[in-house]
């Protein structure tokens, strides 16, 4: 059976460069980079190259650089390493769990939070975010682009505001990275967390960019990694692979990848909205990366169609999968203002740098007849199309 | 049979995988389906729940071990999420028969409203044409009345129609037990053929959903989490002549037939003879004023036939069955007759003990399913 991969935010095939760049690391440069023999050294040059590579992806400096297990440990790095009980912290209600149940835990330790609400377009105003601000205020989290919309959010204006109010300012960028073009400077963010394996390095990888003279405690103990920020032995291989996935990202920013991509996103989309009736698509309105849109299909459960898809060979997915692998509602749909029905009957659709035009072409096949498929066997949409002929 | 999409719900338990397997060893193409209906986390720390909740419902273990059958197999699993249903359907209901003074019968309510119901609505829009399931049951066409038929299962022991009375035509026409022409060792020994690595897994029994089968315990919780009171339902504890023993604190706590718990200590053992919920009163005597006759039964579904009819071509009644009262009760020989308001007047030739409102009763013809309704009152 033909097999399209279409969740990409959720997680993305590693490049064959990649993992080519990886092997030896496995192999026979499996040095402790911390180590002083031969084997050591290289594997600390090649550390410290990928960290050099991480750190032009965002126009930081390498020492800016912190490795770590992936975009939820640089977010919970991000937040408990800048904050002290008593402290109030705004961030959003579209968050990705890994700031939103952090958030929740700081509320439980004895900080305040303050959750900010969206529009209907899937965007947080940044107006919004200046009057939430208070006397104790101490951090402002809020993500660059969302992962169920794909809704890039104002960071630099939200970066201007906590820098004139001298707050600190961490984003979770692990839906924009390697997907829009990211600088540290112009954000004015003091933090900001990426993932490897959103970007086609290998899950396990991550990295939080702090700026340079931020005292940040850490939250893991051990040695004297990361220049003390993070302990535990280097995951060489990985960080490797994360190195060679943001070179790659960086030369597909600057030679116009992301608006071929946006260009097959937006022919998927065009085609889906004009073959079909009570569909559309969610966060429309606003700037989104280029390869995510969220659409919604009246009248039937995005779980069911998620799966009639997958048997079909199409991946993609809908709302929130908790531990047993059953979907939730969206918390960030539900956010901007979707009737619970709409928000259930939502999926998103992202791309990846693997994703051709076929791929394209065989969405906009399957995605129309099984929708079909499922209205004609949708209770509550036969009621509809009933009232509708009288 | 040839070969066709057939959803099979899988429990991660011994049933429902020999199912999968035997179906996939058949050639048809099998999807593996389970349903999450129930967050046990969700009621921790309410109200006397310990923080660790271990109930068996959905529990990710069952889930894990669905998993591993479906990708030995080598078939598609998808879990679904259909809590709110299970919540509106299942779970509310179960609590408001218990504070209206009645016992009710969730697995009968889960399979009318999620199994049979929600679940066969997913799989057939995933591109399933039947939807298969573990129960001890056997399902038929017969050609002559034109109707689905429900039967008993070869193995009386392990039936499991009483849970299955309330199935419509088009839901059987679209369901397969396959199952139901087999005993549980013979069930073990197919799924040890099949290298099952979970044929040795014990049988479920509790109410899925009620951790530790303390239901009392549950419903605080459950209502402490919607922020919403206990109404108070305590009242009279009285004996059949009338004469008041004491004061208890809500018809909740009792069930028909109950002897421990009473608060009440008297020389001859008393038993619950009647839960007036509207009244808060509760009636107790001993052993004998359990027997009762009659009883009322409402919201029938039938199955064998298209319904009780006094006059016509298709009279038939009074019509003659063996009824069952409960999970565990032996069929008893009755007559179907119709009672005002849609409801059916059951009286059985012997005295029944403890008719309890609120349970399922399931009329049968030999090993034939006519249909069934719930117990409203008894005579």
């Amino acid at each position: 059976m033909r097999r399209v991969y279409l969740d990409n935010n959720a997680t993305t095939p590693v490049l064959p460069e990649v993992f080519e760049a990886m092997r030896p690391f496995y192999l026979e440069q499996f040095g402790n980079a911390s180590s002083i023999h031969h084997y050591g050294q290289h594997a600390r040059a090649a550390v410290e190259k990928a960290r050099a590579s991480v750190a032009a992806l965002v126009n930081a400096r390498p020492a800016e650089i912190v490795f770590t297990s992936g975009g939820t440990e640089a977010d919970n790095l991000g937040i408990f390493g800048l904050v002290q009980r008593g402290d109030h912290v705004i961030t959003s209600a579209i968050e990705h769990s890994a700031v939103m149940n952090s958030c929740k835990r700081l509320e439980q330790m004895g900080c305040e939070v303050t959750f900010i609400p969206v529009g209907a377009s899937g965007e947080i105003y940044a107006g919004n975010v200046e009057a939430a601000l208070r006397a104790n205020t101490r951090l402002i989290s809020i993500m660059m682009a969302n992962n169920e919309t794909g809704v890039i959010q104002p960071v630099d204006e939200i970066g201007k505001i906590a820098q004139e109010a001298d707050v600190f300012f961490h984003t979770d960028a692990v839906q924009a990275a390697g997907k829009v073009p990211i600088d540290v400077q112009k954000i004015a963010c003091d933090a900001l967390s990426i993932s490897g394996h959103k970007i086609h390095a290998p899950q396990g990888t991550g990295a939080l960019y702090i700026k340079k003279g931020t005292l940040i405690q850490p939250q893991i103990y051990g040695g004297s990694h990361e220049r003390q920020r993070r302990a535990g032995t280097e995951n060489v291989p990985g960080i490797v692979g994360l190195g060679k996935a943001a070179e790659i990202s960086k030369h597909w920013l600057e030679s116009g990848g992301p608006a071929e991509m946006a260009a097959m996103r937006d022919r998927l989309q065009d085609a889906v909205l004009a073959t079909m009736e009570d569909v559309g698509v969610n966060g429309l309105g606003a700037p989104r990366v280029p390869n995510t849109t969220n659409l919604w299909f009246d009248h039937i459960e995005g779980e069911a169609l998620v799966i009639a898809l997958d048997l079909k060979g199409l991946a993609v997915s809908s709302g929130a999968a908790c531990s047993s692998g059953a979907i939730e509602p969206s918390h960030v749909l539900l956010a901007m203002g979707l009737p619970h029905q709409r928000a259930r009957a939502s999926i998103r659709i992202s791309l990846g740098k693997q994703t051709t035009q076929d791929d394209i072409d065989f969405a906009i096949k399957v995605i129309p007849e099984t929708v079909a498929r499922l209205r004609e066997i949708s209770p509550v949409y036969q009621k509809v199309a009933a009232d509708s002929r009288r | 049979m040839p070969a066709q999409t057939i959803a099979v719900a899988m429990s991660g338990g011994v049933d429902s995988s020999t199912v999968a397997a035997m179906l996939r060893a058949e050639g048809h193409n099998v999807v593996g389906l389970t349903m999450q209906l129930w967050n046990q986390r969700r009621l921790a720390g309410h109200e006397g729940m310990p923080e660790q909740v271990q109930g068996r419902c959905c529990s990710i273990d069952d889930v894990y071990d669905a998993r591993r059958v479906a990708e030995d197999l080598g078939i598609p699993y998808y879990v679904v999420n259909h809590e709110e249903r299970f919540e509106r359907d299942v779970v509310r209901p179960f609590i408001d028969e218990y504070l209206s003074g009645r016992t009710p019968i969730p697995c009968s309510l889960c399979n009318n409203h999620l199994k049979f119901d929600q679940l066969l609505i997913t799989a057939r829009q995933i591109g399933a044409d039947m939807l298969a399931t573990g129960h001890y049951a056997r399902c038929e066409f017969d050609a002559t009345r034109h109707r689905w038929l429900l039967r008993r299962a070869a193995d009386p022991a392990k039936d499991q129609t009483y849970f299955l009375f309330g199935l419509t035509q088009e839901q059987l026409s679209r369901t397969l037990f396959p199952l139901g022409h087999m005993n549980k060792p013979q069930v073990r020994e197919l799924a040890r053929e099949h290298h099952l690595a979970l044929a040795e897994k014990p049988d479920s029994q509790e109410i899925c959903f009620v951790p530790g089968g303390d239901y009392k315990r549950f419903i605080d919780a459950y209502l402490n989490e919607q922020g919403e009171q206990l109404p108070d339902t305590s009242g009279e504890l009285v004996t059949t002549d009338g004469k008041v023993l004491g004061h208890h604190e809500g018809v909740h706590n009792f069930t028909v037939g109950q002897r421990k718990g009473l608060g009440v200590a008297t020389g001859s053992p008393l038993y619950v003879i009647n839960i007036n919920g509207a009244e808060g009163k509760v009636t107790v005597g001993g052993n004998d004023d359990l027997l009762s006759r009659t009883l009322i039964a409402r919201d029938l579904n039938w199955i064998a036939i298209d319904g009780l009819h006094d006059s016509g071509a298709a009279a038939n009644t009074p019509m003659r069955v063996h009824a069952k009262i409960r999970h565990r009760h032996e069929p008893a020989r009755a007559v179907l007759e119709n009672a005002p308001n849609g409801e059916v007047r059951v009286t059985f030739e012997e005295p029944q003990r403890a008719i309890t409102p609120g349970q399922a009763v399931v009329f049968y013809q030999d090993d034939l399913v006519v249909g069934g309704g719930w117990i409203a009152e008894t005579g």
